[in-house]
């Protein structure tokens, strides 16, 4: 499995088509690859494995999306636009009464 | 590009393009010939001194009024499904390049194996040398390897824009947040000239496209040198 991709890899030009986003807004397409790479890597991390079959998502999202958008994906403002954060927790904000 | 005082389209530079010209070239006959027969048939009946007051209906000739243009509507709609699911078809491009539109030039970026990008602004009237177009012009084309299918992605940072040449038979629209994919084969070299298609401002006629197809090695040797000065 990974020898395939190395090998896919390694015969790399393009972004293949992809069946999943079949039409004209690719949008989804880089997000889906970006949001991926990093899946990969903290997924095959966690089980302490090589994230090399990893470097097929961030060629494919470094293909697709535009060079400012991944510092884009990355910033708080946009985490916060797209409610992409956890639930705030509100309780360190309680002042315990004064005895 | 575009000539003075020019009727038809650009030639083509892309196959799809072709297609689209031949179909033009169909559609307009057909309608070519419909005005001629109209407007003769309109003269004829304004310079007749025959009257007749006495036609009440006539089977025959409504089931040809009916029948005639339904079949012309056949012969036009067939071709133009053809083309538009030609334009459809999954095709496995070789590169990928950004186009995305700014206030007000393109920027374009090449990120298949190296991070190159590099702005495209137009050459100023007074700045230019003698035999370059006028409004047209831009300081870095973008160059592309000819007979390659190129699948383009536009977008936008600020407004919208449009990303279109005519001779390639590509406009695409430049949606802030959006990633639009169109593709296109260079089948010739040459440098292909076109303009910002969407109003985005005070210098929207001044942010030209000039797409400059070349072979796979001069494409080579030029992207390695634009990343030498980046």
């Amino acid at each position: 499995m990974a020898e395939d991709i190395k090998a896919k890899l390694e015969k790399y030009r393009t972004a293949p088509f992809d069946a999943r986003f079949p039409n004209q807004n690719q949008t989804r397409n880089c997000w889906s690859n970006y949001v991926d790479y990093y899946r990969c890597q903290k997924a095959l991390d966690a089980k302490g494995l090589d994230t090399q079959p990893c470097e097929w998502y961030k060629r494919v999202y470094k293909s697709l999306c535009p060079i400012s958008w991944p510092k884009r994906f990355d910033s708080l403002s946009f985490a916060k636009h797209h409610k992409l954060l956890p639930p705030l927790k509100l309780e360190r904000f309680l002042v315990p009464p004064v005895v | 590009m575009a000539h003075p005082s020019q009727l038809g389209f650009q030639d083509a530079a892309s196959p799809v393009m072709e297609e689209l010209l031949h179909f033009h070239d169909h559609a307009l006959m057909i309608v070519f010939l419909i005005s001629t027969l109209v407007l003769y048939i309109i003269v004829a009946m304004v310079t007749t001194k025959l009257t007749n007051k006495f036609i009440l209906d006539s089977q025959e000739i409504e089931i040809i009024w009916t029948l005639l243009p339904a079949i012309i509507l056949i012969l036009i709609a067939l071709p133009s499904l053809r083309i538009l699911y030609l334009m459809d078809e999954i095709n496995d491009p070789h590169l990928t390049i950004k186009a995305m539109g700014h206030q007000w030039y393109w920027s374009y970026e090449y990120t298949d194996y190296e991070d190159l990008g590099f702005d495209s602004y137009m050459i100023p009237t007074q700045d230019l040398a003698p035999g370059q177009f006028r409004l047209l012009e831009a300081d870095h084309r973008m160059v592309v390897p000819v007979e390659s299918p190129i699948r383009i992605l536009i977008s936008a940072e600020d407004v919208l824009h449009s990303w279109a040449v005519p001779s390639l038979g590509v406009k695409m629209d430049a949606v802030p947040g959006r990633l639009n994919q169109t593709a296109f084969i260079a089948s010739r070299p040459g440098v292909f000239y076109g303009q910002c298609s969407e109003i985005c401002g005070a210098n929207h006629s001044f942010m030209p496209i000039v797409v400059e197809a070349v072979p796979l090695e001069h494409f080579e040797n030029w992207s390695s040198l634009m990343l030498e000065d980046a």
